[in-house]
């Protein structure tokens, strides 16, 4: 591997930098500062990342270097200084985002990769002419040697039989695939500057480790200059040389990232590192001895099996099994994670178990609060609801889990009212009472979920869910939508809240600190099946199955002296 | 995609041989027949109806046996092309309707063409510029369209014709050309008539499509892949046309179905206003005067229609957008 200079000491020009950079965005008399007079410098071979919370305006700096903030967005100060390596410097701030000049530097100079590759690439053209077509807009080539290179490109990003996918459209790829043709789409034209813009969000851990690799290697051997956009603390500390710390717009710290982690300086970036490292793999989980209450819920042999299907157009598909063999047993008072990478089956499990799907074969006997036992799996509509109220579910996007047309709380009262188990005064009392277990004053029942934030609605989420008083959670990704420092207060509030109400949980996730954190127990997923399951120190610590390796070494470490492997340190 | 089309057109069999049970069971579910309805007419222009005449008309024309047997009567002529015979006209069906579909055929196409030309561009503009000047005048324009129904446009149009430039827009064809054989001429003629009714017809219907545009195109604007197209430094029109667009008109293929059978059962109070030769006004008068054939005929054709403009939609959409072809 080429050794890339060292950017810091080069006397070179920076290929980017900011100047009191500002953009705003006019909202009805009022201005939001999305962008407040931020400056940086970056140079060639350089990984800058500049990480913040949602709504920190990362992205909003990321796209006005672009100009494609969207309207009514508009940069109002500052400078944005581009130089490429032969030639003179140019104020992107100054040109008008619509004309020839400011289209030449977009994809050519400086190329963008986005964070959804599920919705980033368009749907219904095939990936090879997205790849191409920066080239041919460009007038960098024919569309011969266009094509030749997307496929180049593609084997470049590691994606398999290039000469294929080329052809393919991008909902025939996984999301992992589609972020590299993503990243193959933005290196087209070889740029100077590649900007990411939370491009592993939306992927597992292994993928994420996959792709972060694959940008490094990218990086060196063309000499990017990488501006990196991130909320995640180990992403940082695994890929940055220097990093911006964003809040409410503005900067509040910038440090070489050794420095960063080893000494922050602003408390909001002692924060942000706090929640890290609380919920990393180095940390302490949050519960000391796993409760050995007797078992009240056993899972037996369950299986979700998709018959084949036949096609519309084209070949029948043969049939999928979602979820095969599953058993285990979740005592009472206990916390079960269930990990595993996006199609591995945890979500389709823990409908199964809830029965919002029927499964095709298995017993879930869960046994009542009043000793009876019940199974799950052949229960009829009616034999189900007086399960459903002892057993709830907390589903990932607290955004959507309400609806905006009731109040807060109709939203939690529902569950109550349906069942015919209060009204009335009563109602009125339990919905202030649960609205105080989580934290919210009980004024808050008369107003909208839209007046309130991630972190509140996941709460009023949290109320409703504990309404009709259960003894079993099933939390689906339930903090995955929330910004780190959320993350920590709702698991904890979910743990002061189990002891007092006397709770068990399965918690289904991707996010390995956040289960290790929370749970007593960890059921591994891979491909439908458990693969292996065992007390949550046991599996981190030692892990047997190959799999659980694979997936525990992707974690990125919050840890910049830790990284992940041999790379070329620039400082 | 051959499967596909083969499977459909099989399916499309035993829906149409339903809707035309369904189509004959609602004419006769109407108190009354034709001959009722004949002798009510005789009755008003003060003649003397004589029951035996009556009863020797239903026995000639069939009417007096079971709904079923002259359902069975009615559909095994349709299978071998027969399409009954008119009572009202005294005449085969098929002679009367023949021309009149044809004609409507024309008249929807057009209106069909023009709509579309007329809707497409605007919609484009107003989601493009939204909150404009522009965007505002569309949009007032285009709910005035919404709002003034067919046939006050049809009569306004006609006043302004009269007493503006003196000439006549009724009809579709000049009194020379009315019953002439088809010809170059004719044709012309048509052409030059053509137009009014195209507009009137049209007005409401590229309303509507300029809101459906413009709202389908506000929903792609601000989806991820316009930025990333964006951000490789592509023209602002060519994006526009090479992606929103593109997907917008997938809302707008698959109404094509509904929009058939809409634009020829919704000439028919414009038809009358405008005396237009076409199938409107020709089924309003079968059905008032109970002449089943000619209705059911009618009808099962709008029916058919229908089921052909799903179809064609289908295997457009299935064009249009990969993700409907493969997976």
């Amino acid at each position: 591997m080429a050794c890339v200079m060292r950017p810091i000491l080069m006397p070179t020009k920076p290929v980017l930098e900011l100047r009191g950079l500002s953009t705003h965005f006019p909202i009805g008399n009022r201005v939001l500062k999305a962008v407040d007079d931020v400056s940086f410098s970056l140079h060639a071979g350089e990984t800058l990342c500049i990480v913040g919370e949602s709504g920190s305006g990362k992205s909003i700096t990321a796209r006005s270097i672009l100009q494609i903030v969207g309207p009514p967005g508009r940069i109002v100060a500052g400078e944005i200084l581009f130089t490429p390596p032969d030639g003179h410097t140019v104020d992107i701030a100054k040109l008008n985002p619509r004309t020839a000049d400011m289209r030449a530097i977009r994809g050519r100079d400086i190329a963008m990769i986005f964070q959804e590759p599920m919705t980033s690439l368009s749907p219904i053209h095939r990936v090879g002419w997205q790849i191409m077509e920066g080239l041919l807009a460009h007038k960098l080539m024919d569309r011969k040697a266009a094509r030749a290179r997307a496929i180049d490109l593609l084997r470049q990003v590691e994606i398999p039989n290039p000469e294929q996918a080329v052809d393919r459209y991008p909902f025939e790829f996984s999301g992992g695939m589609r972020q590299r043709a993503m990243i193959a789409m933005a290196l087209a034209c070889n740029p100077k500057v590649l900007i990411a813009d939370e491009p592993t969000t939306a992927l597992d851990v292994t993928t994420q480790a996959e792709i972060l690799r694959l940008i490094r290697r990218l990086q060196q051997a063309h000499g990017l200059a990488v501006l990196f956009i991130t909320h995640d603390m180990g992403v940082v500390a695994q890929i940055a040389d220097n990093v911006l710390v964003m809040r409410n717009g503005e900067v509040v710290e910038r440090a070489r990232v050794q420095e960063l982690f080893r000494a922050p300086k602003h408390p909001y970036t002692i924060r942000l590192l706090e929640a890290a490292t609380a919920l990393g793999m180095a940390a302490p989980p949050a519960r000391k001895a796993a409760p050995q209450g007797t078992a009240i819920l056993k899972i037996r042999d369950l299986t979700l099996t998709y018959p084949a299907q036949s096609r519309l157009f084209g070949k029948a598909q043969p049939p999928t099994h979602a979820v095969r063999g599953v058993s285990f047993d979740l005592h009472e008072g206990e916390n079960l994670g269930i990990v595993g990478e996006s199609g591995s089956g945890k979500t389709t499990l823990g409908s199964c178990l809830i029965r919002v799907l029927k499964p095709s074969n298995g017993q879930v006997t869960y046994t009542m609060r009043d000793g009876s036992t019940r199974d799950m799996a052949s229960l009829d509509r009616p034999g189900l609801k007086p399960v459903h109220r002892e057993m709830r579910m907390i589903f990932q996007d607290p955004f959507a889990a309400l609806n905006p047309r009731m109040t807060v709380g109709q939203c939690i009262g529902e569950p109550l009212l349906v069942n015919r188990l209060l009204q009335g005064e009563e109602l009125a009392v339990r919905i202030s009472d649960l609205l105080g277990m989580v934290g919210l004053p009980p004024d808050v029942a008369g107003r909208y979920p839209h007046a309130f934030s991630g972190g509140q609605r996941q709460r009023i989420v949290i109320a409703r869910a504990l309404a009709p008083n259960p003894r079993l959670i099933i939390a689906d990704e339930a903090t995955s939508a929330l910004d780190v420092t959320l993350r920590r207060q709702i698991l904890d509030l979910l743990l002061e809240l189990q002891p007092e109400l006397g709770l068990s949980f399965i918690f289904i996730s991707h996010d390995l600190g956040v289960i290790r954190y929370f749970c007593d127990r960890i059921a591994v997923m891979h491909r439908g099946e458990i693969v292996e399951i065992g007390p949550a120190d046991d599996i981190c610590a030692r892990p047997q199955m190959p799999y659980t390796q694979k997936l525990l070494a992707a974690v990125p470490e919050a840890n910049p002296a830790h990284r992940d492997e041999g790379r070329t340190f620039f400082l | 995609m051959g499967r596909f089309i083969v499977r459909r057109l099989a399916g499309m069999v035993p829906f149409i041989i339903l809707v035309s049970i369904t189509v004959f069971m609602l004419i006769k579910l109407t108190p009354g027949d034709f001959v009722s309805n004949y002798a009510a007419a005789l009755a008003a222009a003060g003649e003397t109806v004589d029951d035996a005449m009556l009863d020797s008309m239903r026995a000639r024309y069939g009417l007096d046996q079971s709904w079923l047997v002259q359902y069975w009567d009615w559909i095994s002529g349709v299978m071998v092309g027969d399409f009954g015979y008119s009572f009202q006209w005294q005449q085969p069906v098929s002679s009367l309707i023949g021309e009149r579909m044809a004609l409507t055929l024309i008249l929807s196409v057009s209106t069909l063409l023009f709509t579309w030309s007329v809707a497409l561009p605007i919609g484009v503009y107003s989601a493009v510029r939204r909150y404009s000047i522009g965007d505002y005048f569309f949009t007032f324009v285009g709910f005035v369209g919404l709002a003034v129904p067919g046939f006050l446009l049809a009569l306004v149009l006609m006043y302004v014709g009269v007493s503006v430039f003196h000439s006549d827009v009724g009809g579709l064809f000049s009194s020379q050309y009315a019953d002439a054989p088809w010809s170059w001429g004719r044709v012309a003629d048509l052409a030059s008539h053509l137009w009014i009714p195209v507009i009137i017809l049209g007005t409401s219907g590229a309303a509507s499509l300029i809101r459906i545009m413009r709202a389908n195109l506000l929903d792609q604007l601000n989806q991820p892949y316009v930025d990333t197209a964006r951000a490789k430094g592509l023209s602002e029109f060519t994006l526009l046309v090479r992606y929103p667009i593109r997907i917008a008109l997938n809302p707008f293929v698959s109404t094509l179905g509904w929009i058939l059978p809409n634009l020829v059962s919704g000439a028919v109070i414009i038809s009358v206003v405008l005396n237009l030769p076409t199938a409107g006004p020709l089924l309003l008068q079968a059905l008032l005067g109970q002449d089943q054939y000619l209705a059911g005929a009618f009808l099962l054709l709008l029916c058919s229609l229908t089921v052909v403009g799903t179809l064609v939609s289908d295997i457009l959409l299935a064009l249009l957008d990969p993700r409907i072809r493969v997976s």
